[in-house]
């Protein structure tokens, strides 16, 4: 029988219900403008310094050091710009990061190339990982700043953020990580870990799009991406979006309360899909076994991803894929080129993101029908050989 | 990515999937790098293609088009055949998104390709009557 199967959480989650609860008086109630004096706005004003109360015990930071932003892509942006354009001034001019970004670094550190900067970007290996010693080895005089994801959006892997975190402490050198896939699936302490900022958003941990946030450390200057206004301490100016700051407060404090039980519980069920979807003929898991709790990443050989994506839509299951197809572009995805993959296997994959909800019924309605699909996308290909 | 419905009948039922076995031209466009194949069978009957039958590696709008371009062309004369362009299969399909246009023309370029070797195996030069075959850099503007 025909499920609705929503494996593609990596892309976006569904607003928690307590989260939305939480969110609506401030759009019809308490909708004064928090930079406001009376009383509607003063209770604004409270919402989201209580927000970011709750952001800064879920990083372990203060609350004078969660900035909110528009968005997670918004936060890399400003992390990444703001810092060069103040580390320029002290003649830091080259950033570090890696092969497999989110293009919201990867497009901003090839934006600061054009103007003047110098990147490295650094190749993770073929299970996806990269290591303390690459990022030790790349620092120079000149460089400012080091951009590494916490754990990728595509295969998943975690990269050792502590350790990377402790070289660019002991050399000086700033440590922005883009944790937008990780808050919520990893415990993070940001002082223990030595980063100095980090990027996050409310949609991937059952919050509302439109609004994330960039922590930066106290002592860390960050030159301003938006000028105008006061918000933010002056650091992000906008009227602040209220409700989806609650939003967000409230969605990183559930999503943190107990990571290590939802560790336990979806890694169990995301190993058991892995096993069982590997039973398929000529099929690869992309990324190494390090990877947060709910990513799976296939590739199937012989079939192109963004049909089998509509075929299993059909069936509804929700996944995503890294062919070139979906992402509009001629070449696959550059994480699943980074990781050594050739083109036809890279077209061939496919990303299934669950989470704590996925029921055993749901992995087994996927198992169930992910074969069929695939043996019949190969039926119609002429460069399968059963 | 939103496909009209007629798209999505087309990938979800696709007519002539298959191969001929004792086929009078055959022929291959694209590559697996790009991320699409298309291989057509064509059965001659004097100047009328009898039957056909594609396999294709791609997306949903090259499944699609195969599907549409080869039922365009059962019954018809090679000359209707060589006729058929990526437009028209297009326009059949109650439009495709532009950047499945390509696929559409991969279709074109696959018929044609067909043609040709079914001219070659009857000792013809297939150019002077189907021109040349494009391929990949007349659908990828790289």
């Amino acid at each position: 029988m025909k499920r609705f199967v929503y494996a593609d959480n990596a892309a976006t989650t569904k607003v928690n219900d307590m989260v939305l609860t939480e969110m609506l008086p401030y759009f019809s109630e308490h909708y004064g403008n928090a930079s406001s004096i009376y009383s509607v706005g003063r209770d604004a004003k409270k919402a989201i310094e209580a927000a970011r109360q709750k952001v800064a015990t879920a990083l372990n930071a203060t609350n004078q050091e969660i900035y909110f932003t528009g968005s997670g892509s918004e936060a890399d942006n400003w992390a990444i710009k703001g810092s060069m354009e103040f580390l320029k001034t002290k003649g830091k001019t080259h950033i570090i990061t890696t092969n497999f970004e989110h293009h919201a670094v990867l497009h901003t550190c090839q934006y600061l190339e054009k103007h003047g900067f110098e990147v490295t970007y650094l190749p993770v290996n073929q299970e996806g990982y990269i290591t303390a010693e690459q990022v030790e080895h790349a620092i120079r005089p000149e460089t400012g700043l080091v951009t590494i994801m916490y754990a990728n959006n595509e295969i998943g892997t975690i990269q050792p953020i502590t350790e990377i975190g402790a070289v660019c402490r002991e050399k000086k050198v700033w440590f922005h990580t883009d944790a937008v896939q990780a808050v919520g699936n990893i415990s993070i302490n940001v002082q223990a870990q030595n980063i100095d900022m980090l990027s996050l958003s409310g949609h991937k941990i059952y919050g509302p799009k439109g609004v994330g946030v960039l922590y930066i450390k106290k002592g860390i200057r960050v030159e301003n991406l938006i000028h105008g206004g006061g918000q933010e301490s002056g650091k992000r100016p906008s009227t602040e979006n209220v409700a989806a700051i609650v939003g967000l407060g409230k969605a990183i404090e559930l999503a943190t309360a107990d990571i290590p039980k939802k560790v336990e519980q979806v890694s169990r069920m995301r190993d058991y899909l892995i096993e069982q979807g590997l039973k398929i003929p000529k099929s690869r898991l992309n990324g190494g076994m390090n990877r947060l709790c709910g990513n799976v990443n296939f590739s199937f050989e012989g079939l192109e991803g963004e049909a089998l994506l509509l075929m299993l839509d059909m069936n509804g299951i929700c996944g995503s894929s890294g062919s070139a197809c979906t992402s509009g572009s001629l070449d696959p995805s550059h994480v699943l080129m980074a990781i050594g993959l050739p083109h036809e296997i890279a077209h061939g994959s496919l990303r299934l993101s669950i989470n704590e909800h996925t029921t055993q019924e749901d992995l087994d309605y996927i198992l169930e029908v992910l074969p069929k699909v695939v043996e019949r996308l190969r039926e119609m290909s002429p460069t399968w050989q059963a | 990515m939103l496909y009209s419905e007629k798209v999505m009948e087309n990938f979800a039922n696709p007519k002539n999937v298959g191969e001929i076995e004792d086929a009078d031209g055959i022929g291959e466009v694209g590559n697996a790098k790009c991320g699409d194949i298309m291989k057509m069978y064509i059965k001659v009957d004097g100047d009328v293609i009898t039957d056909v039958k594609f396999k294709t590696f791609g997306c949903g709008a090259a499944i699609a088009t195969s599907s549409m371009a080869t039922d365009m062309i059962k019954g018809a004369t090679i000359d209707q055949a060589l006729k058929l362009t990526n437009r028209a299969v297009v326009e059949a399909l109650d439009g495709l998104p532009p950047a499945k246009i390509h696929c559409s023309v991969l279709a074109e370029q696959a018929i044609k390709s067909a043609i040709s070797d079914y001219y070659t195996r009857q000792g013809i030069d297939p150019e002077p009557i189907v021109g040349k075959i494009n391929d990949c850099e007349a659908c990828h503007a790289h």
